[in-house]
């Protein structure tokens, strides 16, 4: 009996040493949630939520503080996204989606204050004090953080065009006989005819 | 007739189908050189890739053949000056595209002089290596011409791991209505031969198979005869069932190697090119000439007089349909053949590169029948030539599932129109394809935009942080210095200096960059970082 105690005590003291150790050593310094739920944000920086950035906004709903109908620039697609890794039911979006947009500095009006600059989430604004600033396109979110500080409003938001290389097939229309209860809200362009 | 042909090679791949073929109308029309339009409106995007820079201005006169659009990265190539005039301007123009949209152009008002550049022949290719070869073939804008675009040098370029042993022409050319390079491997196979022999010199392959769709006697017979005193060279009939032209089919059924999942023709040791493909490959190499013309198959049922034409990249499709004696009761107006091509808004665009056919439908012949629902009946399965499961990939992408559809093997398909073709519901299933396609795909150029913007906010909130401290350190070096008074007060400026710099490291080390408040007193030149390179 004796030999039995002595062995299962040892396995345990040895697991249970183990498991401390590989606890403090091999732990994970950040929540793993965080990252999935950041990874499954559009990274507008925009602060519409509430939160100062992505990431805060992430560590908001890992923590339970918040919905995760609170991201504007994601969508509905966000929220489904966000629904679906944490297993919830996905609640409507709360407020209104636009067209993914860039800002434009008219640089004529550019009076050089660099407030735009500072208020920028991404580093996306170039310039100096008293020169003229202008706008990395590649790089802005859409996230509008500059407008409000331009104190001669000469920054304004252009939506993205369709060009050639960022134009997309539509669904294909479905035809009105056809039970599509789901699909009611879906675009329902007229395809021009391809293959 | 199948004695004239012999051996028929019967395709390896499975489905397929026989369309109605109406080759007739065109296949003994001889190829005949369109006159120069006046205006010429050349797309800077005529080949999958980046599309080339402008490098002239309004004003410009240049000669035929004169690079007017300069390559953009690696998978991009040149564009050149179809005739001698004046350019007239630089900005967007209709594009023969499914969309309908502009894309930046070249609009060149022909001189009628036709005057070309200064062109450097080099029938001595083979006292150049194969790499400064691959370079002549860029530098003259050689895209494939069977319809996909693609630029050849990459395609020759199959790198030293890859060794290639044959090389394969493609004349399958099993798209109905086009007969362009049924005409042309008649017409011209001398210069189809000396083009596979610049493709085999480049790529170090010792075998070349002219693969002709069986349907095309006349173009087996002149193929042979030209091939007569070249051992190396076969040429084989193959059977006459669509899409024997696609690429991994064709490969698969000339040389019995399939080709993987996301894998070229070059991992298992073949190139595959164009009959017309080759045929440019020699007039660039061999007489420098780059690529400002192409053949094409005008037709269809709209088109009164349909033909082969000679047609240099620019001429408006229009110019095309007045030169084929116009058209009437256009329903449709395709671009490339029925089956892969698309369908495009007006003929106001321009002829490009890819532009192997423009077919003229007549409203009558555009199905009017509309889509019902899919009844499970498995007949695209049965049609897919790549195995796939259409019907499955249709209700993925009618429901946008586009994870799961990925697990359908979606971007394995190659948009042949089978099943479309046999369909019994009438469901533009290609459609359904190439939309999740193009949906998947915005994704992923989104998850990159984002990555971007997260390292981006990331640096920032780094470089924040920074200057926080480093004006916290300043602060307390100054009050510190004060508190001591003059006495030795630069000596313990420099001491607090380094103390602080010393807790500023060991802070950031402790707590790895954590976003700062959004203000920053900064009225210098922030600091930019490049933005990220993909």
């Amino acid at each position: 009996m004796w030999v039995a105690i002595a062995s299962v005590g040892g396995l345990a003291l040895g697991i249970g040493l183990f498991l401390g150790y590989a606890s403090r050593k091999l732990a994970v310094e950040e929540d793993p949630l965080v990252e999935e739920i950041d990874a499954r944000l559009p990274q507008t920086q925009c602060g519409q939520c509430g939160y100062p950035g992505c990431k805060p906004y992430a560590e908001a709903i890992a923590r339970g503080e918040v919905e995760i109908n609170r991201c504007p620039p994601g969508g509905q697609e966000t929220v489904e996204a966000l629904a679906d890794l944490l297993g919830v039911e996905p609640p409507a979006l709360e407020g209104e989606e636009r067209p993914p947009a860039v800002a434009i500095i008219d640089e004529e009006k550019c009076i050089g204050c660099t407030l735009c600059i500072q208020a920028c989430p991404v580093d996306a604004i170039v310039g100096a004090p008293k020169q003229m600033h202008t706008i990395i396109e590649e790089a802005c979110t859409g996230c509008e953080l500059c407008l409000e500080p331009c104190p001669v409003d000469c920054i304004h938001m252009v939506p993205i065009p369709e060009t050639l290389s960022n134009w997309k097939w539509r669904h294909p229309e479905i035809e009105p006989e056809v039970d599509t209860p789901a699909d009611e809200d879906t675009e329902r362009k007229v395809a021009t005819a391809g293959g | 007739m199948v004695e004239k042909i012999g051996t028929i090679l019967q395709g390896l791949f499975n489905g397929g189908i026989h369309p109605t073929e109406h080759k007739e109308a065109t296949a003994e029309e001889a190829i005949r050189p369109l006159p120069v339009p006046e205006v010429l409106h050349v797309p800077l995007s005529q080949h999958i890739g980046n599309p080339a820079q402008a490098v002239v201005q309004e004003g410009d006169r240049v000669r035929k053949g004169d690079m007017i659009g300069k390559p953009e990265g690696f998978v991009s190539v040149p564009v050149h000056a179809p005739t001698s005039g004046t350019v007239t301007a630089v900005g967007d123009y209709p594009a023969p595209h499914p969309s309908g949209l502009s894309g930046p152009t070249v609009t060149i008002a022909a001189d009628g002089a036709d005057e070309w550049t200064d062109l450097t022949p080099r029938p001595d290719y083979e006292q150049l290596n194969p790499a400064e070869v691959r370079a002549l073939i860029r530098q003259a804008g050689i895209v494939g011409l069977g319809g996909a675009g693609f630029p050849s040098f990459i395609k020759l370029n199959p790198g030293p791991e890859r060794p290639i042993d044959t090389v394969i022409l493609n004349g399958g050319e099993s798209e109905p209505y086009l007969t362009c390079d049924d005409r042309l491997m008649r017409e011209r196979a001398e210069e189809i031969l000396q083009g596979a022999g610049v493709i085999t010199y480049t790529v170090g392959a010792r075998r070349v198979v002219v693969a002709i769709e069986a349907n095309k006697p006349q173009a087996i017979a002149a193929m042979r005869e030209a091939a007569e005193d070249s051992p190396q060279i076969e040429v084989v009939a193959v059977e006459n069932r669509y899409p024997m032209g696609a690429e991994k089919q064709l490969v698969y059924s000339v040389t019995g190697r399939e080709v993987p999942s996301g894998r070229l023709p070059a991992d298992v040791g073949v190139v595959n090119q164009n009959v017309g493909t080759a045929q440019a490959i020699y007039r660039a190499v061999v007489h420098g000439e780059p690529l400002i013309e192409r053949v094409l198959t005008a037709s269809g049922a709209a088109l009164a007089e349909p033909a082969n034409l000679t047609v240099r990249l620019g001429t408006p499709i229009e110019a095309v349909a007045e030169a084929c004696g116009g058209y009437r009761d256009l329903g449709r107006l395709i671009m490339g053949g029925p089956l892969v091509g698309s369908a495009l808004h007006s003929t106001t665009p321009p002829v490009v590169k890819e532009t192997n056919g423009l077919i003229f439908q007549t409203s009558g012949e555009v199905s009017q029948q509309p889509a019902l629902p899919c009844i499970r009946c498995g007949a695209c399965v049965d049609a897919c030539p790549v195995d796939l499961m259409p019907n499955e990939m249709y209700n993925l992408a009618r429901n946008r599932e586009f994870e799961r559809i990925q697990d359908y093997d979606l971007f394995d398909c190659i948009e042949c129109g089978c099943c479309t073709f046999v369909c019994p519901s009438h469901l533009p299933l290609v459609h359904y394809y190439r939309f999740a396609k193009n949906e998947i795909q915005a994704k992923e150029r989104e998850k990159e935009k984002a990555d971007i913007a997260r390292r981006r906010t990331e640096a920032r909130d780094a470089r924040l942080q920074r200057e926080k401290e480093e004006k916290e350190a300043k602060r307390r070096a100054k009050k510190k210095a004060a508190d001591k008074g003059e006495e030795g007060g630069s000596d313990a400026r420099e001491e607090a200096a380094r103390k602080a710099a010393e807790k500023r490291r060991a802070q950031r080390e402790g707590k790895g960059g954590k976003p700062a408040a959004t203000e920053s007193t900064s009225q210098e030149t922030p600091t930019e970082s490049a933005p990220d390179q993909e």
